[in-house]
């Protein structure tokens, strides 16, 4: 049985001044399901996310959720059930873990439900229990990512999308970071959205793949029927495995 | 004495109205460059609802918070819209807009003549004519003010405020109508701007455009960058220190024919050495 399409990104273009960062990208999300976003630097894989989440406004083409035509905008998203982790580990430095996590929760329906999602959240991320009360800034790059994800989930979302959790990440935890992905989403059974650059990561994870380049669809299909010369001549020789 | 009490009503009403800044400044992020501005706006619809309607003090000055904070929410529906430099400038532009406004509106505002005759606040049958009873009634305002701003910091509204700060378009992704928060605070900063002007007023007794011109907003806006961004205390000693600073260049002993330009050198020098070697304040954490 078919399941239901959560939200699609239908033949947007978006330009950036005279660049053109989207042509005709089509991407659909149906629920429960891990969607990976792959290509090279440049190929408009953030775009896409941003796009959906009502940052970027197209020039063309419409979002759907739930099959109708939206406008995003990025403070409605989050009462809609999309949570977006945006990259570079954007946690609020200042503010404490605690705080952190609270702000996360702003979009749900019932206030007292806030702290029982934060100790959901942070029963995923045990590391940051005993770290609750010091500032995010403190913590080491592994934990504020870990901190960006738990607080993505505190408004207990449909739909997570990650642009680049590993970014800037040993080896050791860029690992940790997926197996956390994997746990969540079998947890929970919420659709994820990723775009990531270490392809054997992600496509350990991801039932469909999208790969960009130069702003287009280069390939939707599952991780099965991606050919590793596709992804070579994509990303233009860099080894992809 | 008398004077000690004069410095120490300047010290509250400076206080007041750095607090008020620091709202929007230091907790928010948002550079604002037109404190004087709603500083005017209260004193003039203070003075002038005390003398053409000769109603209570506090009736006055609450009218002339809502009127500012009515003008604030104007002003800010299109100011908290714009980012970093084209909002400063947004305000700037609104503080020349509105002494030009105070200068050349002669049927209400007497131009560059002011207003005098400002009377004393009253409550139940007491007037506040004496400076030391004055004094009193401008550190229980400022002990107020400064409760009030306590809590907004302390709120769950001010840690949306501090994430604004820190990173407004992340703040949105969570749900948070961000520019609704920065016209709300601005307002409020407004209001709070207001009371403490409009009790200027009625102590000063006199008001005159000048008081309420440009130089004044980069003035407070000094205080709240010598006491330190996002602290209510650095607020405080801020305007403590503005105020106190020139006041105490007198006693150097500047020979008397250039004393005035060497307190104006001195001030400068001694803002110009904080910036460099303590560009975040005395108390503050954040810098600009």
């Amino acid at each position: 049985m078919q399941k239901e399409i959560l939200f699609s990104l239908q033949n947007a273009a978006v330009h950036y001044g005279g660049v053109k960062a989207l042509q005709d990208v089509t991407v659909r999300v149906e629920e429960g399901e891990i969607v990976a976003l792959m290509g090279p630097n440049g190929a408009g894989k953030s775009t896409v996310l941003k796009t959906i989440f009502g940052l970027v406004q197209p020039v063309r083409g419409n979002v759907l959720w739930h099959g109708q035509k939206i406008h995003p905008k990025p403070y409605e998203m989050a009462g809609r059930g999309i949570s977006y982790v945006p990259q570079g580990r954007q946690v609020f430095k200042n503010l404490t873990v605690y705080e952190n996590l609270e702000l996360g929760g702003y979009a749900l329906a019932a206030r007292n439900d806030l702290k029982g999602n934060i100790e959901s959240a942070l029963r995923l991320f045990p590391a940051l229990q005993g770290k609750l009360r010091e500032k995010a800034a403190s913590l080491s790059g592994g934990q504020q990512q870990m901190l960006t994800i738990a607080r993505g989930l505190v408004s207990d979302p449909k739909v997570l999308l990650l642009d680049e959790p590993s970014l800037g990440l040993a080896p050791k935890i860029v690992k940790e970071v997926f197996e956390k992905i994997r746990e969540i989403h079998e947890q929970r059974k919420i659709a994820v959205v990723i775009i990531e650059h270490s392809i054997k990561s992600v496509l350990a994870i991801a039932q469909r793949v999208y790969v960009l380049a130069e702003g287009k669809i280069a390939f939707d299909g599952t991780p099965d029927t991606l050919k590793s010369d596709t992804l070579e001549r994509i990303f233009l020789g860099q080894n992809a495995r | 004495m008398e004077y000690f009490v004069h410095i120490g009503i300047l010290i509250c009403v400076y206080g007041m109205v750095a607090l008020s800044l620091n709202l929007v400044v230091g907790e928010t992020g948002m550079i604002s460059v037109a404190q004087a501005a709603f500083s005017g706006i209260g004193a003039y619809v203070t003075a002038l609802l005390l003398l053409a309607l000769g109603i209570n003090f506090f009736l006055a000055v609450i009218l002339s918070m809502l009127a500012a904070g009515a003008i604030a929410f104007l002003v800010g529906a299109i100011f908290t819209r714009l980012q970093e430099v084209y909002y400063v400038f947004g305000t700037v532009g609104f503080n020349v807009i509105l002494y030009t406004v105070l200068l050349n509106w002669n049927s209400v505002t007497r131009g560059p003549l002011g207003i005098p005759g400002i009377p004393r606040p009253e409550l139940f049958g007491f007037i506040f004519s004496d400076n030391h009873m004055f004094l009193g009634l401008a550190l229980a305002s400022l002990a107020a003010i400064y409760g009030l701003c306590t809590f907004i910091k302390n709120s769950s509204f001010g840690r949306v405020l501090h994430a604004i700060r820190e990173d407004e378009e992340a703040t949105s992704v969570f749900g948070y109508a961000t520019h609704h928060y920065k016209l709300a605070v601005f307002t409020i900063a407004a209001m709070f701007t207001a009371y403490a002007s409009g009790l200027y007023a009625t102590y000063i007794s006199y008001i005159d455009p000048s008081t309420f011109a440009l130089p004044e907003s980069i003035f407070i806006l000094a205080m709240i960058i010598l006491g330190g961004l996002s602290s209510t205390r650095g607020a405080v000693l801020g305007a403590f220190l503005l105020v106190i600073l020139p006041e105490a260049l007198r006693f150097v002993g500047f020979p008397s024919d250039i004393a005035a330009q060497m307190r104006q050198m001195t001030y400068g020098l001694v803002l110009v050495l904080l910036m460099l070697y303590r560009p975040q304040g005395i108390l503050g954490k954040f810098r600009i």
